[in-house]
């Protein structure tokens, strides 16, 4: 039998925290005061390692690195920090996360108080019986109030909050406190390194040397280099090759990793979409019998076309979808042909905020200018004659005559607010059309409301509404739970008499004429004038439920040609010539990018 | 070696004041430096051994320095051929009976008169220095004089302008015994006083039914069109200019003047000092080899004859393709009959885009 005393220096925990609040700071600080990296090699935030987390300041992946930590006992502990995404998109992969510690330091920054968005992961972290240790950050600024903050924390959640740590993290007050109380309050993990192997799967990423890194949190039993192990879910099996822990900078080898350590597992592994996040890593030798709980399978929530804007890149793009597909399993893509747009693909994201990353990624990393389809959620269509068709993409959506039955996905959704919002969010869920379930007072303030609501009402901009109607206090989680009939209909747009097979969307009957109607006005506004008068607009079947006319355009800059400047016209002519081509051409209409971006966002 | 039809620009970048919605490149007028600059343009004319059958003076406002064009002309009179086209543009406020005599005494035939307006309160908005009678006086005093060949400028979508003010401009005008009215639509260029303060302007719209407006009007009276902006009594349409539609070849002399000569076009920089000082104009190549297909069509399709079928051999364009692509134009911007390809009048407002569509 192995030793266990193992598991008493080893404090597996994540830091919850609302943007802002200061997690990322005080990550960095603990990397720093462990020496985990020296300082003068501190960038700023080194947990949040893309750019477009550092520019959004939310973490979009989890991560996670082990620090070091001699204690004033004299013992020497070491740390599992791992991070989570802050986003409801990714809502299960931040359960996983919580799933892999014991404990989570909620930072609260001694101002502000407690945040709605804190409010939500904390309840998932307690849930998952964790030990949820609070920190008062930000002590150093004038309008700091510990003691008010610190009776919040007890009053709203129900913690203690006593002896909350009074920390600055910017300016690296008391953070030797925040590490004795991990030491002191975080329990150590438990498992048995003899028990045949369970290790959950909470994140992995793409390494073009190792191939797939997986990030586990060993449960029980012991994991050997040269081990053949299989995912229990997606029952792939392969050679451990590496095993080790994860340094600041670089991953750190080890040879074997025992029940209640974190660290990472290299086996020659492909295909991301093998390792997937809650999946349980077992032996082949000495399998487990179960998988450990609460494993889902992910499946795409949206889905939207995206097209290169200049069709002679369409291998690009798949060759940026393919590389970002590497570390992101979530995503899902095919081939599909517009008649408006060309060659693009068919793509799958978790949510709205997992759509726009990947589009910003596929900008930015991969240099290429995009166009996006609206987003759509899956339908389930019977037909006449009993097929039952999974409809994505409404180009594909069958005739109204066809159709026996149609029925949209519908979530279980639980929103967070203080109890002042009730009747806005109440008003907000019914313009969804949302069903009320239940509500419950979390507390004497704040409340938790179930509403079940139609997936393709939240997809869009419900947290953006839902925040605007709650000053930025409410937070919400969704699950679907299954598909209910519903009266749908595609509804079309016709530019100059012609289908925009691009702008057709599946919509609920009595949201057509609006949304008709708002998408024609859009568009009418993004549109420039052409040659000639073009009609927008949206129909449902061979019915126009909404009209727009842009004007024709009459004149266009007429640059003289005396004196016999006659480059300089020329010139002007082949800028406006390469102007053009960021336009695409629908017929005989020309149209703007962002003609086709300003229907995907449509203020209610 | 002495190329036929060459037309010569002389640019006179001198002005008494500047008007706000002008670009073109002028200084304030003084005498000494009117001196040094006649000096210069002869030196420049000496160095080509060309005969020109159209000589422009473009400006700025060229009638300013009347006593050294007329010396100009003197000097070059054997490089003018016999029935040469010579222009002279004349703002009314700098002109005089004298000016007009000694210029038409040295050989000019065709003066351009800066009118743009003939109401007063549209020339104030425009910073001109003349009212409608001044600009009405000196076109009077040209025809007695013995100018048969006058032109006006007549400008569009200006402050204050509306369809009645802009009749009365168009048929006081045609009153007058002019033989060309060139009518150009305001367009407020970088760098110019109205750019830094914009004035109140009809919309674009509304300009657009100005022109045509006066498209109409000035057939009516007998000017035809067959320019975008040029309109012509028959047979008075601008030789000098129509080399630049023609793609036929010119050369010009003076700061911010434009060549189009040994096969390449070519400009000089906007710099009186550096032209006075300089042995002869620096210039820089604006376009090495403009003999395309594309730059020509841009060109012609200006005109209103527009493109001739018969001429595109020449550039090895197939004539059912580019009747193609003329057919996504609509109909009522563009015409194609037999022997070729032109636009209409609303064509002509939308000639950039037309010209796009079509070439390149």
């Amino acid at each position: 039998m192995q030793d266990r005393e193992y598991l008493k220096k080893i404090r597996n925990f994540s830091i919850i925290a609302h943007i802002d609040h200061g997690k990322s700071t005080l990550a960095d600080r603990l990397l720093e005061q462990t020496q985990t990296v020296a300082q003068r090699e501190m960038s700023q935030q080194l947990l949040d390692n893309m750019d477009l987390e550092r520019e959004r300041g939310i973490t979009i992946k989890a991560r996670a690195v082990r620090l070091t930590y001699k204690a004033k006992d004299g013992e020497t502990y070491y740390f599992n920090l791992i991070d989570t995404p802050g986003h409801v998109d990714f809502n299960y992969e931040v359960s996983r996360s919580l799933v892999a510690c014991e404990g989570a330091v909620l930072v609260v920054d001694a101002s502000q108080g407690i945040e709605a968005q804190t409010l939500a992961n904390t309840y998932l972290a307690i849930e998952n019986d964790l030990e949820v240790l609070p920190v008062i950050n930000k002590i150093d600024l004038p309008s700091a109030q510990p003691e008010l903050i610190k009776q919040e924390i007890e009053d709203v959640i129900g913690i203690p909050a006593q002896d909350a740590p009074l920390i600055s993290a910017k300016m690296g007050i008391n953070i030797e406190d925040v590490m004795e109380m991990i030491v002191r309050d975080i329990p150590c993990p438990v498992g048995d390194p003899d028990s045949s192997l369970q290790a959950l799967i909470f994140d992995s990423y793409y390494d073009s040397y190792k191939g797939v890194i997986v990030y586990v949190r060993v449960k029980q039993g012991t994991l050997k280099v040269g081990d053949a192990i299989r995912m229990m879910a997606t029952k792939a099996e392969f050679d451990v090759v590496e095993l080790g822990y994860m340094g600041a900078k670089s991953l750190i080898p080890t040879d074997v990793l025992k029940a209640g350590e974190v660290g990472y597992i290299a086996a020659s592994i492909k295909d991301i979409s093998e390792t997937k996040v809650g999946d349980t890593v077992t032996s082949v030798d000495n399998p487990a019998k179960e998988m450990l709980a609460g494993y889902r399978n992910v499946n795409p929530m949206v889905f939207s076309g995206i097209y290169p804007a200049d069709g002679s890149k369409y291998t690009d793009l798949r060759e940026a979808l393919e590389k970002l597909q590497l570390n992101d399993a979530s995503l899902t893509f095919e081939a599909e042909t517009s008649m408006a747009l060309g060659f693009g693909f068919r793509c799958g994201f978790l949510g709205l905020l997992h759509m726009e990353i990947i589009q910003e990624r596929v900008e930015r990393e991969y240099n290429l200018d995009i166009i996006t389809t609206a987003p759509s959620v899956v339908y389930k269509i019977t037909k006449t004659d009993g097929e039952v068709l999974m409809i994505d993409n409404p180009t594909n959506y069958p005739d109204p005559a066809l159709i026996e039955l149609a029925e949209e996905p519908v979530v279980n959704a639980h929103i967070y607010a203080p109890s002042d919002y009730v009747g806005n969010i109440m008003e907000l869920c019914q313009d969804r059309r949302g069903t009320f379930k239940d509500m419950k007072y979390i507390d004497e303030k704040r409340v938790d409301m179930h509403y079940e609501l139609p997936l393709n009402e939240i997809v869009y901009d419900f947290f953006d509404a839902l925040k605007s109607k709650t000053r930025g206090y409410a937070s919400y989680d969704y699950e679907l739970i299954g598909f209910k009939p519903s009266k749908l209909v595609k509804l079309d747009i016709l530019l100059n008499g012609d289908i925009v097979d691009a702008l057709s969307f599946i919509i609920h009957e009595d949201k057509a004429y609006s949304r008709g109607r708002k998408i024609a006005e859009k568009l009418k506004e993004h549109i420039p004038r052409q040659m000639f008068e073009v009609p927008i607009q949206a129909a449902i079947g061979g019915k126009i439920i909404a009209r727009e006319t842009i004007k024709a355009l009459r004149k266009d800059v007429l640059a003289k040609c005396y004196g016999g400047d006659i480059t300089r016209k020329k010139k002007l002519l082949e800028k406006q010539k390469e102007g053009k081509k960021r336009m695409r051409q629908l017929g005989s209409v020309e149209v703007p990018q962002d003609a086709f971006m300003s229907v995907l966002k449509l203020d209610e | 070696m002495a190329n036929k039809d060459l037309g010569l620009y002389i640019h006179v970048p001198f002005c008494r004041s500047k008007c706000p919605y002008c670009d073109f490149y002028s200084i304030k007028y003084s005498a000494s430096t009117a001196d040094d600059y006649k000096n210069a343009v002869l030196r420049n004319i000496s160095a080509y051994d060309e005969v020109f059958d159209t000589v422009y003076f473009g400006g700025g406002t060229p009638i300013l320095l009347y006593n050294e064009i007329a010396d100009i002309l003197k000097q070059i009179n054997l490089k003018i051929s016999a029935n040469a086209e010579i222009t002279i543009e004349a703002n009314p406020e700098s002109t005089t009976k004298e000016a007009l005599e000694i210029l038409y005494e040295s050989g000019v035939n065709r003066v351009s008169f800066g009118v743009q307006s003939l109401n007063d309160d549209e020339l104030l908005a425009l910073g001109r220095l003349h009212n409608s009678q001044t600009a009405i006086n000196s076109i009077i005093d040209a025809c007695e004089i013995g100018f048969k060949n006058i032109s006006a400028d007549l400008m569009l979508g200006i402050p204050y302008q509306n369809r009645q003010s802009l009749y009365h401009s168009i048929n006081e005008l045609a009153k007058l015994p002019i033989t060309h009215i060139s009518a150009y639509m305001l367009k407020i260029e970088e760098g110019t006083g109205f750019y830094k303060n914009p004035p109140k302007l009809p919309d674009e719209d509304f300009t657009s039914d100005l022109y045509i407006l006066t498209c109409d009007e000035l057939e009516k009276n007998g000017f035809f069109q067959y320019e975008i902006s040029n309109f012509a009594k028959r047979s008075f349409e601008s030789k000098h200019n129509l080399k630049y539609w023609d793609s036929e070849e010119y050369i010009g002399i003076g700061p911010s003047s434009h060549s189009f000569y040994g096969g390449r076009r070519f400009a000089v920089l906007r710099n009186l000092r550096e032209f006075i000082e300089m042995p002869l104009q620096n210039i820089y190549i604006t376009e090495e080899n403009p003999k395309t297909f594309d730059e020509w069509a841009m060109l012609k399709l200006r005109l209103s004859k527009g493109i001739l079928f018969d001429e595109i051999g020449q550039f090895g364009v197939n004539k059912d393709e580019l009747i193609n692509k003329a057919k996504i134009i609509p109909k009522q911007l563009i015409n194609i009959d037999e022997t070729g390809i032109y636009l209409t009048k609303e064509g002509f407002l939308l000639s950039n885009n037309i010209i796009e569509k079509l070439i390149f």
